[in-house]
């Protein structure tokens, strides 16, 4: 028993950690539902990797990292919705070239100061053993955005998961939802990059909520298995990394894949039919 | 090419009440590619409209303006004397295509419950009302039994007959489908043209695109379309084998 309580009641910094990581793991299991029922991996992806420039320049100019986070995942939101919206190029391409593009740009931005090598490590996987109070309030106040968002705008988010047209036509704007739907991504992003990094908080929005989608029949059973899956991550990922020294944030991400590829076996051999989990739009 | 105008009553339906849909000079299209040019048609309320004609022919293009998701290249369009995509509550529009119903952890029961979503809201609270509403189209489309399946586990068929009851159970005046019969079986199909028959006598106006002539001629009005109007008329008028002929390009045999 002691090896797996101990450890969070006898430092304070293990149970800041698994404090944020369950708020992040609640913000991913929400925000992570729409991502993968919605196919918008692809573009989640890109916010996480257009974040390190902004970040790279916030810590330049002596300003919060949380800062230069959001200005970058806005000015990536708006560049690949500008490239979507103006070009016929494939948003495909459009994205990949603004992701990789943003992604150049943070690295040179790194490479110009010698003294950020550190600081790269711990935007990249995130410094889940050394979260502030500050950035656990921080992730409270997401986790409380998020849940009023997604409550006030259930009926037209459930709507653009079944059919974006049909939320047209019901009269809920698709556009304008959409982009709330992307705002909370990028709102996700940038509060759980300092938790589990922005290499790995995308693991954290797809592999719980992919697990969630392979067993629920109801998009809010989806979100609470999601949430249970991910709080397991955290806690079982924490222990390991306590026990093995091995590097937390990435145990936590390899405990949800396995989890979800856990999940994911089972359901095959129990013979239920596999769905597809699309990480793409079937058509646009 | 010979036309037949559809303007026996114009003049009685100006009145906007009863017309329901009311299209002059309308050019249908994406971006600056028109598909369809010069549409003219005042349907009223309480009528059946049926498109007929091949894929590509303009039918899903004319739906998609009558609901307001594709702009009209020109011309003019209005349902109800209003714009379109201004009346959500009154109009209920049923797409050809799903675009991720495989992969969604929704019950049947949930899909058809999205057809009272213009009508509560965003924020209103669903009543008894909508519930009942929700049961009576399940009922209507045989599903009743499957409300808690999940839409994954329904057959291509049964999740037709889901959709459609989500059409049924927004209680529209005007109901928009393309192509609703496709994938369903004979039952089905049944169902299906009873459920409109209930439509029409508590006064909805339907406007269906189909492939299916008998279909076509059970209604009112009948438009034929090639990426232009070839007829517009009543069934007798219009499913003629000459202008069917013209409309598919092959002989079709008289029936």
């Amino acid at each position: 028993m002691d090896w797996f309580i101990t450890p969070f009641l006898a430092n304070g910094f293990m149970l800041h950690a698994l404090l944020a990581g369950v708020l992040v793991s609640v913000t991913c299991a929400v925000v992570g539902t729409f991502v993968v029922l919605r196919g918008l991996a692809f573009i989640g992806d890109a916010i996480a990797h257009g974040v390190l420039p902004g970040i790279a320049i916030a810590i330049l100019l002596g300003i919060p990292a949380i800062i230069g986070a959001a200005i970058g995942s806005v000015v990536m939101l708006s560049g690949i919705s500008l490239i979507t919206l103006k070009s016929r190029l494939s948003s495909d391409t459009a994205i990949w070239l603004s992701f990789v593009g943003m992604l150049a740009l943070g690295v040179i931005i790194v490479s110009r100061s010698a003294s950020f090598s550190g600081d790269l490590v711990s935007i990249l996987f995130g410094e889940i053993l050394g979260v502030s109070i500050q950035a656990i309030i921080i992730q409270v106040i997401a986790v409380i955005i998020i849940g009023a968002v997604t409550i006030i705008c259930a009926r037209p988010f459930l709507l653009l998961c079944f059919d974006p047209e049909q939320a047209q036509v019901a009269g809920f704007s698709a556009r304008l939802y959409h982009y709330i739907m992307l705002a909370l991504i990028a709102l996700t992003i940038v509060v759980s990059f300092q938790t589990v990094g922005i290499l790995l908080v995308f693991g954290m929005l797809l592999a719980p909520a992919g697990a969630g989608a392979l067993i629920a029949r109801r998009i809010g059973a989806m979100m609470t298995w999601a949430a249970v899956f991910g709080a397991l991550s955290i806690y079982f990922g924490l222990l390991a990394s306590y026990h093995l020294n091995i590097a937390a944030s990435a145990a936590v991400v390899l405990v949800a894949v396995f989890i979800f590829f856990i999940v994911f076996t089972m359901q095959t051999l129990r013979g239920q039919p596999v769905r597809r989990i699309e990480l793409r739009p079937p058509h646009e | 090419m010979k036309k037949l105008m559809y303007e026996t009553d114009t003049r009685q339906v100006s009145s906007e009440d009863t017309a329901c849909l009311n299209a002059q000079h309308l050019n249908i299209g994406y971006n600056h590619d028109t598909v369809v040019a010069d549409i003219n048609l005042a349907l009223k309320v309480g009528q059946s409209l049926a498109l007929v004609g091949t894929n590509g022919s303009g039918k899903t293009t004319f739906l998609k303006t009558i609901v307001g998701l594709q702009r009209p290249l020109g011309g003019r369009i209005t349902s109800f004397g209003r714009n379109p995509g201004s009346l959500p509550h009154r109009i209920a529009y049923l797409s050809q295509f799903h675009v991720s119903g495989f992969v969604l952890p929704l019950r049947a029961i949930d899909v058809v419950s999205m057809g009272r979503f213009s009508s509560i809201g965003l924020l209103g609270r669903a009543t008894k009302q909508d519930e009942e509403l929700v049961s009576e189209a399940m009922q209507m489309m045989g599903i009743d039994n499957l409300a808690n399946s999940p839409l994954w586990y329904l057959s291509g068929g049964q999740q037709q007959r889901t959709y459609i009851a989500q059409v049924l159970a927004h209680r529209a005046d005007l109901l928009v489908l393309d192509e609703p019969t496709a994938g369903l079986d004979t039952a089905g199909q049944e169902l299906f043209s009873q459920a409109m028959k209930t439509e029409l006598s508590r006064g909805a106006t339907l406007i269906t695109a189909t492939h299916d002539i008998k279909e076509a001629a059970a209604c009112d009005v009948v438009m034929l379309l090639a990426r232009q109007v070839v007829a517009i008329g009543s069934a007798q008028d219009v499913l003629t084998p000459d202008l069917l002929l013209k409309t598919f390009g092959i002989q079709i045999p008289h029936h």
